[in-house]
């Protein structure tokens, strides 16, 4: 693990250890349920849980997160709640968005969280129309987008950084680059073979941090955050990550990488190293770790219970909330 | 002469339609996110990984190479738009733009230019460029990824529309789209694709002319049209009022742009009466052009509205309880066409 | 008595009188757009624009390039921003030049703007208005002169309105502005006038104080007993005139001006055509599930055994606008165009 972790708190470095391995059992949880077909497989997000995890360290509840498809880690990282979380997954009334979105459309607006999204970089623009509405409203908070290696090929991102630049707005754009979109390479689709030098063009910082490693997330965050707060304008964030399963459910990604590659990537598991570096530096023992990590597995437990006790929406919910008032 | 039955998926029909075209013709290509997948990764041994997200393009690549089938990155209106210049330039692609409801990302370069070259240049350029898109609402795909949106392309002049209801007519209008100078789109429901039809789908090459429905049920008492997944429901429905002693005559459109006028209205001249059945959203559908139609044209002929059964005005949501209430049901239908014959 | 001398506006002037009483009101109101001001960045040419029809004129001056931003030309991007902007405290305008446009911004229309309301369980609101500006007729050909209502109105989700005339455009711009949910302005350019004409106004009383128009109400200018004509903005004119050929011929025409395209006014248009049993639209967008469509289709299903004869359904060609003029001086239907159509079920 890296350098100058002693400037950060023992309580934000245990935050963060309980929301990866929060997101962690969420996730396989997740899983279990698509395999035993409770739910459509989704995009999982296991293996990438540091990234929002370093990012969100940072946020309040009026910053705002937008996602994509695969945002389980983005909600759970803004504090959206797992147990309404799993409720929107089964479809049941008590979900974050009634049963009527789904996976890929979890939103919570009172954490700041408007949204995943199933149109890759649909939500570019939206995130920086957020921050456009902070820096005309007078306010501090910051707008941070997540998306992928897949969508740095949409014009939404040129369009978006190129407004966020010429209007100095307070946004993140965050590119989780998990060297695939769908079974197609980063290698093969990106021109340049870097999202972050993309920035230059657009007159905006650009970075590329290890997304695995989630205190040097936390630390080029921090930079980003602040320079957003003060009115110091946009940066792109290239977050080097990894996906352990397919692009959704159903995708068997040996069709498309090898199983050493596939070992590569999970030795460098940001679990497992965040353990080591918290058991190293003293701020945690071993035991206390897996008493968190049991209290995760029980919180995950309690969401999925609830969300299988939780009723199904009403017929009637299918024609409400097209509009607020028709006419 | 008696063929063997040959039943074919839907899947495994548009597949057989599309390698007779690249076989038939060498300058027809392939492009699309993940149509075959795994790209650039040959020589690790990795190829055709997804062959489309439907399995829809499977084995192409290892068929006719690299260069006639093309993964493409998340750039929609870079790889509609390239097929549009392709086109324009001497080639005839397949774009393969996934589900309808990408529409938004690439709308201009099929509004704006594959709809209007032909005409804005004078007829001077032919595009015949074939964009295929998947539809319906299945499985919780929720509502970025479960539209239908015929009518939204059917709208813009200079766009043929065709919608496939089985294995037959997946291969059929599949080579009829491709061997067309003009552009085609081909809606390819989603919820067909795990339908066991045990239908026959002939080896050699075949076209269903654009612009052309059938008939797939004879009735006197009422005209149902279907579309695509409809068809089925529809037959179902004529299966269901068959039990209460009426007889549905059931017309699969076929053919979105250009209606199959003489077909629907000798029905109705037979019939008196139609149902539409269309899974799309109902305002400005193609059910609501097809009722203008019949009252427009077989005013004097019916015996009672023209009926449309259509989804609801709302989009379509996740739960799987609500989801399946989107859909127009065999029920309804039945009821429809009840409601219509008393 | 006396009686008020009659203000008349035109078009442009009337919509941006809404624009500028919606930013006294309210603070959270921002527009952005191309050229909505002009001159971006300089500011001894502030304002050079004023937005391409001259709607949105004198804003940048008196409430700041804060609240009024002109754009790069980034549809996707800035329409995805309104989106961002209303889902967070804001009430923006943005404006779509052209409603041809729609492509190169589609998905934030379609899959963001009409939908997040309801993927998001109701729970956030997205009080914006799009406008854009719709129709042939001045030379623009096909990209820059289509009228697409029926895409709009297809999507859930989406209100649409079509104003005709100075007094319904600021009563309803004013409503758009102050409504909770997402509603598109069709801003038709023979209406607006510009570049190639004055617009209409003249004689139409537009008062000074705010009002709405309420989203959802038909309107009836002109009563009549044989025959129901029912227009679109542009199109409500050339059925007026229609009218008065009719009339010389002894007929009388009703004539229903839409105004708003969804919610449609169903309550209007039926009670219109069980009258008088017979009925034309007038639609200039493409005819193939067009606006056209829809209402007949309603009104067959709803109103058949009222009908004496078929509804017809009077729209462009099936072919995209042409730049000849002799060619596109056919593209939208004439006022004799749709007196003959209505003679031929009257007779």
């Amino acid at each position: 693990m890296a350098k100058s972790q002693s400037s950060i708190s023992k309580d934000k470095l245990m935050w963060m250890y309980e929301t990866l391995v929060l997101i962690r059992r969420f996730e396989e949880q997740a899983k279990r349920e698509a395999d035993q077909g409770r739910i459509l497989g989704t995009h999982s997000a296991i293996g990438e849980e540091a990234t929002p995890t370093g990012i969100c360290a940072h946020l309040r509840d009026d910053d705002y997160v937008l996602g994509n498809h695969r945002s389980h880690h983005h909600c759970i990282a803004k504090g959206v709640d797992i147990n309404e979380m799993m409720a929107e997954l089964l479809g049941k009334a008590t979900g974050t968005n009634k049963g009527k979105g789904g996976t890929m459309h979890i939103a919570d607006a009172t954490k700041g969280m408007l949204g995943a999204n199933g149109v890759v970089g649909s939500n570019i623009p939206v995130a920086t129309g957020c921050a456009l509405s902070a820096k005309v409203q007078g306010k501090d908070s910051v707008s941070v987008v997540f998306f992928g290696d897949g969508a740095s090929s949409q014009g939404s991102l040129h369009e978006s950084m190129n407004l966020a630049a010429i209007w100095n707005l307070p946004v993140l754009f965050v590119c989780e680059n998990n060297r695939y979109a769908e079974s197609t390479p980063f290698e093969y689709a990106v021109a340049g073979q870097s999202v972050a030098n993309r920035a230059a063009g657009y007159g905006m910082p650009g970075v590329t941090v290890d997304g695995q490693n989630v205190i040097e997330v936390y630390e080029v965050a921090g930079e980003a955050v602040e320079r957003a707060r003060k009115g110091d304008g946009p940066t792109l964030i290239e977050a080097m990550t990894y996906r352990y399963h397919g692009h959704f459910g159903a995708d068997n990604p040996m069709g498309y990488r090898t199983p050493e590659e596939q070992k590569y990537y999970e030795d460098k598991d940001c679990i497992i190293a965040m353990e080591q570096f918290l058991v190293d530096n003293g701020t945690a023992t071993k035991k206390q770790l897996e008493e968190i990590d049991n209290d995760a597995k029980a919180r995950v437990e309690k969401a999925t219970q609830f969300a299988i006790d939780s009723a199904y929406p009403d017929p009637s919910e299918l024609l409400s909330d097209v509009y607020i008032k028709y006419p | 002469m008696n063929q063997e039955h040959r039943p074919l998926t839907f899947v495994q029909a548009i597949n057989e339609g599309i390698r007779t075209r690249m076989r038939e013709d060498a300058s027809t290509i392939v492009m699309g996110i993940d149509v075959a997948g795994a790209a650039g990764k040959a020589d690790e041994g990795f190829i055709d990984h997804f062959g489309g997200t439907f399995s829809m393009t499977k084995g192409l690549i290892q068929e006719f190479g690299t260069s006639r089938v093309l993964d493409t990155p998340i750039s929609e209106t870079g790889f509609v738009g390239a097929g549009v210049g392709a086109a324009a330039a001497g080639l005839r692609p397949l774009v393969d733009m996934m589900f309808v409801g990408f529409i938004g990302v690439c709308g201009d370069q099929i509004f704006n230019n594959m709809a209007k070259m032909h005409y804005m240049f004078g007829g001077k350029v032919n595009l015949p460029i074939t964009i295929q898109a998947q539809t319906a609402a299945s499985g919780g795909n929720a509502a970025q990824h479960s539209e239908t949106l015929y009518s939204i392309f059917a709208h813009f002049p200079g766009l043929k529309c065709v919608v496939p209801s089985d294995p037959y007519s997946a291969k059929g209008l599949q080579i009829a789209a491709m061997k067309d100078d003009d552009p085609v789109v081909v809606f390819q429901s989603t919820r067909l694709m795990g339908v066991n039809f045990d239908q026959h789908v002939p080896e050699d090459a075949y076209e269903l002319p654009i612009g052309k429905s059938r008939i797939v049920r004879s009735g006197d008492d009422v005209t149902l049209i279907g579309i695509g997944t409809t068809t089925r429901t529809c037959i179902q429905a004529a299966e269901s009022l068959a039990k209460q002693g009426y007889e549905a005559e059931v017309v699969d459109l076929l053919s979105i742009s250009p209606l199959d006028e003489e077909t629907i209205l000798s029905s109705i001249s037979k019939t008196r009466k139609v149902v539409i059945v269309d899974e799309d959203y109902p305002k400005c559908s193609v059910a609501s052009e097809l009722a203008a139609l019949s009252a427009e044209k077989a005013f004097d002929l019916l015996d009672a509205p023209p009926k449309r059964v259509t989804a609801p005005h709302s989009s379509i949501p996740y739960s799987s309880v609500l989801e399946q209430l989107h859909f127009p049901s065999v029920e309804m239908v039945t009821n429809a066409c009840l409601e219509v014959i008393n | 008595m006396v009686s008020t001398p009659v203000r008349a506006l035109t078009y442009a002037q009337a919509v941006n009188e809404s624009f500028h009483q919606e930013f006294e009101r309210d603070p959270s109101v921002i527009l952005m757009g191309e050229d909505v001001a002009g001159g971006a960045g300089r500011d001894e040419f502030e304002d050079a624009w004023g937005g391409v029809f001259k709607l949105t004129g004198g804003l940048i001056a008196k409430y700041g390039p804060d609240r009024v931003r002109d754009t790069p030309i980034s549809e996707n991007g800035f329409m995805g921003a309104a989106v961002g902007a209303a889902a967070t405290g804001l009430r923006p305008i943005a404006d779509l030049m052209f409603v041809g446009f729609v492509g190169v911004c589609g998905d934030q229309i379609f899959n963001n703007m009409s939908k997040m309301h309801y993927m998001f369980g109701g729970k956030v609101n997205l009080p914006l208005t799009v406008i854009t500006s719709t129709g042939a007729g001045v030379g623009s050909a096909a990209q820059h002169s289509e009228t697409l209502y029926s895409i709009f109105v297809h999507f859930p989700g989406l209100k649409c309105v079509a104003p005709s005339n100075p007094y319904n455009a600021k009563g309803l711009h004013t409503a758009a502005i102050r409504d909770n949910d997402p509603v598109i302005v069709f801003n038709n350019k023979l209406l607006m006038g510009g570049a190639r004409g004055p617009g209409t106004g003249a004689g139409i009383h537009v008062p000074e104080d705010s009002y709405e128009f309420p989203i959802g109400k038909a309107d009836r200018p002109r009563e009549g007993t044989d025959v129901t004509l029912i227009g679109i903005s542009y199109t409500t004119l050339q059925c007026l005139k229609a009218a008065e050929i009719l009339e010389q011929k002894g007929f009388s025409a009703e004539v229903i001006d839409l105004l708003s395209l969804s919610p449609l006014d169903e309550d209007a248009i039926l009670s219109s055509v069980k009258k008088t049993r017979n009925v034309v639209i007038v639609d200039e967008d493409y005819p193939m599930c067009s606006m056209a469509s829809e209402l007949s289709a309603l009104i067959a299903e709803q109103a058949f055994d009222f009908l004496d004869s078929p509804p017809i359904r009077l729209c462009a060609p099936h072919a995209s606008v042409p730049y000849s003029p002799v060619l596109e001086a056919e593209y939208i239907p004439s006022p004799e165009k749709i007196a003959q159509s209505a003679l031929s079920i009257l007779e």
